[in-house]
């Protein structure tokens, strides 16, 4: 053993006897200390949730919580939870390995959310919108009924209040154990974003770490802006099943934010940190478009 | 049965009967011995088995039918029941995606739209089609004549027939994703009919990119879903082997999918599959095909979208 190790083993002997005195278990010291994925850095939780779930040595992005990310982005107890009670049901009797019904039990505990989507209204610096916010954590993000309910009436919502609608995706795609219901919710969202659309009504999109599948193929990369969260993995087709097909190794930017970017898939490629202030500056400038020039002037430049 | 036609699994066995009754046929013929009787029932079985079994199919049967190499294809069915057929080409920024295809054409004097995904039956022929799945650049192409047949009034007719919208390096450095979503959306906004057919496989995005219409229907034996049963079960189940189970989890049949609300009816197919009568099954492709039109002759630009607004916005099934 060396020293370094000695001190190494004594240092957790002592830091094990603390808890054991606090009664702290072992589940609450991962919630004290958080370690990056990516530079394997142990990180105390505190000093990871000032740098917003960013890690400070190598600026890896965490996958973040729905609740979290409206913490990050919302004006303090501006935002205001709507359709939260709608639930999932079984509608094929799916049952795979396990029966969905008890999937979704599992998801619910392990991401105290009832569906894989927060959609509400609230304030950025100052600026109403409504906003999706998905969850990766219920049933990796994954899209059926609900979440497909949830988008469309809040896209609904949007134009109705004529205020910006913003989407923030994560998610694995569709929801597999509703099968064609899912596939199904790709179109639902997409035609609700046609009337945003005819209604003239601003659509952001953010892309966070991972979205796939059918997200990717429906309201996600629908935004009139769409914006990337750094080093997020976003795609069609999932890397597995690309080296498969073509039976070749890709390379190991492929499908991540700045590659998306480079082949002009996104508009900007944005850090977590920036994140609320570039929402804002879009938001503000379309909004003062619309009020800047009254019909009055519209009317003397077309007759001229 | 149509003896070029190679049985599938489940099928033998009534190759089997067939071949029986060929050799007392033959043994008739050859030997003067009167065998009519005989015969006669013996066919009258066989035809009784044969309904029996191909209307009690398991869904992963009707895969294989969903999937025969013999199965007609969309330019098959554009020969077999439109006249004029003029196909357009290229989605005017560098490519021509050949996994669609679209033009147009008149079926009994009404002049449409047709797009649909190409498969082919040679080796040949998938190579230059991509055994039906389209590159983004496919989807363009539809979205330009979607525009097309928008401004000129011409009803759109597409039909699927496509394992995917293909997974590869380009097809992601030039937005898969972004091609057939905004397909869905853009096809919201139209003032035409649209009716769609889904002829074999009706897989996943890659299909619903040309299938956001006014009228969804299946051929009896075909099939529709959110992602293949192979890739279902290679997820869920974590082996490919499971795809059977996963078929019948799916809810992936004509039947299933009528019954969930997400299609509006089904072209019944000749006993053994389309395969066994081109002519029979196009004839009753088009007689939906003209029924539809009719049906929706009358209606308003405003009212066809929103009556394909209203159709995809009760989708799902939830508790509140």
């Amino acid at each position: 053993m060396s020293l370094r190790d000695w001190f190494e083993k004594r240092r957790n002997k002592q830091m094990n006897a603390d808890l054991v005195e606090s009664k702290i278990s072992g589940d609450d010291l991962s919630k004290l200390w958080g370690k990056c994925f990516n530079c394997n850095t142990s990180i105390p939780q505190k000093e990871l949730n000032q740098s917003m779930l960013v890690c400070p040595k190598c600026d890896y992005h965490f996958r973040i919580s729905a609740r979290t990310r409206i913490e990050q982005l919302f004006d303090e107890n501006s935002f205001n939870e709507i359709n939260k009670n709608i639930l999932p049901c079984n509608p094929l009797d799916f049952v795979d390995t396990m029966c969905y019904k008890d999937r979704q039990q599992d998801a619910c505990k392990k991401s105290n959310l009832n569906e894989a989507v927060v959609t509400g209204i609230g304030n950025i610096s100052g600026w109403e919108a409504a906003a999706a916010v998905m969850d990766f954590a219920y049933m990796g993000g994954s899209m059926g009924s609900v979440v497909g309910e949830k988008v469309t009436r809040l896209i609904e919502e949007g134009i109705r209040r004529k205020i910006p609608i913003i989407a923030i995706t994560s998610s694995g795609g569709a929801r597999m154990q509703e099968s064609c219901l899912s596939l199904m919710q790709m179109a639902k969202t997409s035609c609700a974003v046609a009337r945003a659309n005819e209604e003239k009504i601003l659509y952001i999109t953010v892309l966070t770490e991972p979205t796939f599948g059918g997200v990717t193929a429906s309201f996600g990369t629908l935004g009139d802006i769409i914006i990337a969260e750094q080093g997020a993995r976003i795609g069609f087709a999932g890397r597995r099943v690309i080296e498969q097909t073509i039976r070749q190794k890709l390379p190991p930017d492929f499908q991540t934010a700045e590659y998306l970017l480079k082949y002009g898939q996104v508009d900007m490629v944005s850090h977590r940190k920036e994140l609320k202030e570039t929402l804002e500056k879009i938001i503000r400038i379309h909004s003062q478009a619309k009020t800047f020039i009254p019909n009055e002037l519209n009317k003397r430049i077309s007759k001229a | 049965m149509n003896s070029l036609l190679t049985p599938l699994e489940f099928e033998k066995s009534i190759y089997q009967i067939e071949d029986k009754i060929e050799e007392l046929k033959n043994l008739s013929a050859d030997s003067g011995i009167n065998l009519d009787d005989q015969i006669k029932i013996l066919t009258e079985q066989a035809t009784e088995y044969k309904k029996q079994l191909y209307s009690h199919l398991s869904p992963s049967q009707k895969l294989l039918i969903a999937r025969h190499p013999k199965r007609p294809s969309f330019l098959d069915y554009v020969s077999l029941i439109t006249t004029d057929w003029t196909e357009f080409h290229g989605d005017r920024a560098g490519t021509d995606d050949k996994a669609i295809i679209g033009g147009i054409a008149q079926i009994e004097g009404k002049s449409v739209m047709l797009i649909g995904t190409q498969k082919g039956k040679t080796t040949k022929e998938n190579i230059e089609y991509n055994f039906g799945m389209p590159q983004p650049e496919g989807y363009r192409k539809a979205l330009r004549l979607f525009y097309h047949a928008d401004r000129f009034n011409l009803p759109i007719i597409t039909m699927i027939d496509t394992p995917g919208a293909y997974p590869g390096i380009k097809a992601e450095q030039t937005g898969q994703g972004i091609a057939i979503a905004v397909n869905l959306r853009e096809m919201a906004k139209l003032e035409v009919p649209i009716i769609s057919i889904i002829l074999g496989e009706g897989c996943s995005g890659g299909a619903l990119g040309i299938a956001v219409s006014n009228r969804v229907y299946m051929l009896e034996h075909s099939y529709y879903t959110v992602i293949s049963p192979e890739g279902c079960a290679s997820i869920l189940w974590r082996s490919a082997d499971m795809a059977s189970t996963a078929a019948d989890a799916m809810k992936i049949t004509a039947e299933d999918l009528l019954k969930l609300g997400v299609i509006d009816g089904i072209i019944k197919e000749p006993l053994g599959g389309a395969h066994y009568d081109w002519d029979l099954i196009a004839s009753e492709l088009k007689n939906t095909v003209i029924e539809t039109l009719n049906e929706m002759s009358n209606m308003s630009g405003e009212h066809l979208k929103k009556d394909r607004y209203d159709k995809f916005r009760r989708m799902g099934v939830f508790v509140e």
